[in-house]
């Protein structure tokens, strides 16, 4: 240890603002950083389950209607 | 070789690896930053001319290593970009230019605070310091360009021409010291030759710079899962891999 | 490789090289203003203008510094061990100002040969040590009449 108790490992000897803060932001962006990217991952990924999950459900539905051309009669009335 | 670099491109390919590697990246990366932090921080000696201020180089140096690193990884992916339009090439440029602006601007901010207390300023218009600056706004417009077009291709081209420009400014940023008078000091941390600085300082430094190429490497690869999730989200092979319930 | 390929890796290639000879040419006709300060010798030599706003850098010489014991005006002499300056300054010094440490003063030069300086930096080397070592490093050096970073600073003077 370089220092002699913890009030002067803050104080580091009148420098412990200019290093602390810099240890600060430094955490704070890095763990941010792959906090967003993360959570980003995470979204894009239930996005495209759920696209997916929801055009398999109408596939097994209608098993045909993707590979055959079928006239929809629209009622005009 | 050639059918190596093609694979390489794949994006289904890449998944894969960068699932093997990812957990180990993770690991390794924050066990050896945090040794290295926790080292400089505590246990490392104070400095004979700038006492404890001096500890802010622990963060300083890697931060400003990153930065230039990822620029120059950045201009190599946008000459496979513009010479053989490999999709992965793009993926990786525009998945980790915001994390190389947070660098940059981490290596500015605490290079400032460190020069309130050893130089007397926080900032001056040296050639390492305004260098320093530009590459800031390097990464920022390569980011708003890659915004501005909505068209794939065409953003992928000019993302990589703007980055492929700006590469001359890291032989700048990097000999700026040694080239003209400025205030800042040559560097530290060599690479090649012995480094100017007692071993007690030295190796905390190093587990430093290695868990944070790491973590970067982590960090590439799960934005560029993303991005690569974002492109291919109608292929055969997302569809498989989301329906399985594989990440 | 493919024909199409190698023409545009050809045109990457010349695209780069030509800005790189573009920037090269331009930092090298600038470079007297990308200089951060002018070192004593310049000054000497009568290279650096005359009441305009400049930097001056280079060491405090060893002996050189003379407070004011009323008020908080210093005068000392930038030297880089072959021409020396004198500088005049009122204000508060950076905490590592002392004799054989770097230093980069903004003022005006005048008439006389004065800089008068309105902002003094401290400028330090890329060397880090523990206190011990450098005591010990000093002490093995004091037999030569050299301050440790001498060879440092001979070396720094090929600017």
């Amino acid at each position: 240890m370089a220092f002699e108790s913890f009030s002067a490992f803050l104080a580091m000897e009148g420098h412990g603002p200019y290093v602390w803060t810099c240890y600060a932001v430094f955490v704070v962006l890095l763990a941010g950083m792959v906090f967003w990217s993360a959570k980003r991952h995470q979204a894009t990924y239930r996005m495209c389950k759920r696209s997916h999950d929801q055009q398999a459900r109408k596939g097994q539905a209608k098993p045909k209607a993707a590979a055959t051309f079928t006239r929809v009669e629209i009622s005009q009335d | 070789m050639w059918q190596f670099f093609h694979k390489l491109g794949s994006p289904k390919w890449f998944f894969g690896i960068a699932n093997r590697f990812m957990p180990w990246l993770l690991a390794g990366g924050l066990i050896l930053l945090a040794a290295g932090l926790v080292w400089g921080l505590a246990f490392a000696p104070k400095d004979y001319l700038q006492g404890n201020s001096y500890r802010i180089i622990f963060i300083h140096v890697p931060s400003a290593f990153l930065a230039q690193s990822i620029y120059i990884m950045m201009a190599s992916a946008a000459v496979v970009t513009l010479v053989w339009r490999m999709k992965l090439a793009d993926v990786f440029v525009k998945s980790v230019a915001p994390v190389g602006l947070m660098f940059t601007f981490l290596a500015l901010f605490t290079g400032a605070v460190w020069g309130k207390p050893t130089w007397g300023t926080w900032w001056v218009w040296d050639a390492r310091l305004t260098s320093m600056l530009i590459l800031l706004f390097l990464y920022g417009g390569a980011i708003a360009l890659d915004r501005s077009i909505n068209d794939e291709k065409s953003a992928a081209r000019a993302v990589a021409v703007l980055v492929l420009v700006g590469v001359v400014n890291i032989p700048i940023i990097k000999y700026s010291v040694d080239w003209w008078n400025t205030l800042h000091q040559p560097a530290t941390f060599k690479l090649t030759e012995k480094p100017s600085m007692a071993m007690e300082m030295w190796v905390p430094l190093l587990l430093s710079v290695l868990g944070l190429y790491l973590l970067f490497g982590w960090l590439a690869c799960l934005r560029m899962k993303t991005e690569i999730l974002v492109r291919e989200r109608r292929t055969r092979w997302v569809k498989e891999l989301v329906l399985a319930g594989r990440k | 490789m493919h024909p199409i390929r190698k023409k545009r890796l050809t045109i990457v290639i010349f695209l780069v090289a030509g800005l790189a000879v573009a920037v090269g040419l331009t930092t090298y006709a600038l470079r007297q203003n990308i200089n951060l300060f002018y070192d004593p010798t310049e000054i000497a030599a009568g290279n650096a203008p005359v009441d305009v706003r400049i930097r001056a850098g280079g060491m405090v010489e060893e002996g050189s510094v003379v407070r004011d014991t009323e008020s908080l005006a210093v005068r000392f002499r930038v030297t880089n061990f072959t021409d020396s300056v004198p500088v005049e300054y009122v204000g508060i010094l950076p905490d590592l100002f002392a004799e054989g440490q770097g230093v980069v003063a903004m003022g005006r030069l005048n008439n006389d040969g004065l800089f008068v300086a309105d902002q003094v930096l401290a400028k330090h080397d890329e060397n880090y040590m523990p206190p011990e070592v450098a005591d010990a490093l000093e002490k093995s050096s004091k037999g030569q009449h050299k301050s440790p970073y001498a060879d440092k600073a001979a070396e720094s003077q090929a600017y």
